[in-house]
């Protein structure tokens, strides 16, 4: 007798067999660097952390490519996602929605440990927007509980780039909007720069996710809880294909980057924010900011366009600004349709401490009453 | 009608218990004292605090930190011991006079009521009014802070800073923190009670006020200039002074982009003192309607 879980994990694989068929016969165009010269290049292991901070790196370097070692534990667990205490089946990359941000330099080689514990229910894998072949890695990293992949590929162009699970069928849209989606960002070796060629740098940098998520409600319209991914299945992707998200979010939940959790920065301090969405489109804003570097496509071969008050994100994409806060205060950094930053939760505060600068703005004269 | 109107409170001004929340029509005394016996009311005993008043207020056109007074009750207040809960509030949209809370809300005997808006929150004052012959109304904020004592929160700000980023960090920061507090509602008493024996001041339940949203220019000797107010915008207490409009049931949607709103809006009333005077308002009410005004 076929379980449930067997069901999902039959319809899964051959979902991806079918997909993965066209990719596997051109794997006859060799890549132009050989195995034993990619085993003589320098290792560097890189312990990830939760978005959105991001592990340390150098911005630009003048080292040669190597192999960068990273690992990543798929974790289904239950969360809760907004105030109301709303519970949620999700399934995510190391423990965190989104993913973390990992950063190598192009040309360097990512090696993936992706590993998928007994204890979870589901098989899962992931597609790296950055890498080239097998759907991003998707079609040779389908690993069920129990067991674990490495995956290698070359960060052979520039950008932040976003990945997800994408385990067939009906399973990539559920996955991805369960949790399993996060970013890379390939840095240009000699880092980023303007478009007159002005190097570029930052003092901080924050990685944001932004996610929609649907959460069945019963019949009093209030959420409905699960107890495990499965269950969540069938009611889940009768509200995914209405299109209308119930929660719109960064890094998982309502008010995750605001409060004790808003991203602090000094004035002066130059922050480089990297947005991604793996499903669907957004456009941040900075209240009271500016973008004045943006790679609203995240693609740093193209130049960075200046000054944008607001910038877009196209689902299943990436893009970075980069701001210098000249003013200290609160900033609210939010998804500009603003019914889906206030209703639904897209908004992110940050703290910035300084001095007031009188000659960018002043209160001439406070609220009171009209004269005359 | 408002000449009418006016003309009754002045009637009631020179009887000496005018207050300003005179707009229910007068109309009290039928009631049933078993429904009013049902009320848990607390009398908090006459005395004095220190008192940070609300609203804004700015000195030579600049915004200063609101002046802290010596608040004076001569009178003992009637606060009711926990806020209204979720079942007596629906005893009030069973009646249709109130507007029907969330439908997924428990409707629970220790649970208080919440996303009332502060014009929910009236309209029950007035229905319970009717209800029991007795006039109960929302406190205003002096009165919250008495009857709250330690648990009403000072929310001066130390500067008077050129800096608008100064007072604006400062109170984000003192909003913020809350990490403990969960939205889960609580049984009364679950927040615990303060040394006047109220339940649940300044928990996860804001409550509504009848103080309007003022703002006061004051001069050096800090004498008020001008004053303008805003009542579609009414103070509710809590954890921090939050300023909602009147039509707000979840605070989330009320708030600033940049600031954190009440978790819950929830409400107590005040009870007028009783059977004297009502008896008096009743005859005035007779009165006035025999003159026609």
């Amino acid at each position: 007798m076929m379980t449930r879980r067997d069901t999902l994990l039959s319809v899964a694989a051959s979902a991806l067999m079918m997909s993965a068929a066209p990719t596997t016969t051109s794997a006859a165009a060799a890549t132009p660097t050989a195995e034993e010269d990619i085993s003589k290049l320098p290792r560097q292991k890189v312990e990830l952390v939760a978005p959105p901070f991001v592990h340390a790196h150098q911005q630009a370097t003048k080292d040669g490519p190597k192999v960068v070692e990273f690992k990543m534990v798929v974790q289904e667990k239950e969360v809760v996602i907004d105030e109301d205490g709303t519970k949620f089946q999700a399934m995510t990359f190391n423990g965190s929605m989104p993913g973390p941000l990992m950063v190598v330099h192009e040309g360097d080689y990512v090696e993936l440990t992706l590993v998928n514990p007994a204890s979870n229910t589901m098989p899962h894998n992931i597609d790296f927007h950055a890498s080239t072949g097998a759907l991003g890695g998707g079609a040779l990293t389908l690993i069920n509980p129990g067991e674990q992949v490495v995956l290698r590929f070359k960060a052979d162009r520039s950008g932040v780039f976003v990945y997800h699970c994408a385990p067939g069928g009906n399973m990539i849209p559920w996955h991805v909007v369960s949790g399993m989606n996060g970013a890379i960002m390939v840095l240009p070796r000699d880092g980023l720069k303007d478009r007159s060629g002005k190097p570029l740098h930052y003092d901080r940098v924050y990685y944001i996710g932004e996610q929609d998520m649907y959460v069945p409600k019963d019949q009093n319209g209030k959420y409905k809880a699960y107890a495990s991914p499965a269950e969540s299945y069938v009611d889940t992707a009768e509200v995914m294909r209405k299109l209308i998200p119930t929660h719109v979010v960064f890094n998982g939940k309502v008010g995750a980057l605001t409060g004790k959790n808003a991203m602090p920065a000094k004035v002066g301090e130059t922050v480089l924010i990297v947005h991604s969405q793996a499903n669907r489109d957004t456009r941040p804003h900075l209240i009271g900011g500016h973008g004045d570097y943006v790679w609203e496509t995240g693609k740093f071969a193209n130049p960075p366009e200046n000054n944008l008050e607001t910038w877009f994100i196209r689902g299943g994409s990436a893009g970075a600004a980069l701001y210098t806060f000249k003013q200290p205060g609160v900033y609210a950094y939010l998804n500009h349709n603003l019914i889906e930053a206030i209703e639904l939760g897209a908004t992110a505060h940050f703290k910035v401490d300084g001095k007031w600068n009188d000659d960018l703005m002043k209160q001439v004269s406070a609220p009171g009453p009209i004269p005359g | 009608m408002p000449l009418a109107f006016k003309a009754k409170v002045a009637l009631a001004a020179l009887a000496g218990f005018v207050t300003p929340f005179m707009a229910v029509p007068l109309m009290l005394g039928s009631g049933d004292p078993a429904f009013e016996a049902r009320q848990a009311i607390t009398v908090v005993a006459p005395g004095s605090m220190q008192y940070r008043l609300p609203g804004e207020f700015t000195r030579d056109g600049r915004q200063i930190e609101a002046p802290r007074i010596e608040l004076r009750f001569d009178a003992p207040i009637s606060i009711m011991l926990h806020q209204v809960s979720a079942a007596d509030y629906q005893l009030c949209v069973d009646d249709g006079a109130c507007h029907p809370m969330a439908s997924d809300t428990a409707i629970r005997a220790d649970r208080p009521a919440v996303r009332v808006s502060w014009q929910d929150a009236t309209g029950y004052a007035d229905w319970l009014s009717r209800k029991t012959g007795t006039r109960y109304r929302l406190p205003t904020d002096a009165e919250w802070a008495f009857a709250a004592g330690s648990r009403f929160k000072d929310d001066g700000l130390a500067s008077d800073s050129d800096d608008p980023s100064v007072r604006w960090i400062a109170r984000y920061e003192r909003e913020s923190d809350r990490d403990d507090l969960s939205s889960t509602l609580r049984s009364f008493g679950g927040f615990g009670a303060n040394e006047r024996g109220l339940l649940d001041l300044s928990g996860n339940v804001w409550e509504w006020t009848a103080t309007c949203f003022d703002r006061t220019a004051i001069d050096a000797a800090g004498r008020p200039q001008a004053q303008t107010a805003n009542c579609g915008v009414r103070i509710a207490e809590g954890l921090h002074r939050a300023y909602v409009s009147d039509f707000i049931r979840d605070a989330k949607a009320g708030g600033c982009s940049a600031g954190l709103p009440p978790i819950h809006l929830g409400f107590r009333l005040v009870r007028e003192p009783a059977a004297p005077l009502a008896r008096l308002r009743d005859k005035l009410d007779r009165v006035v309607a025999a003159a026609g005004i």
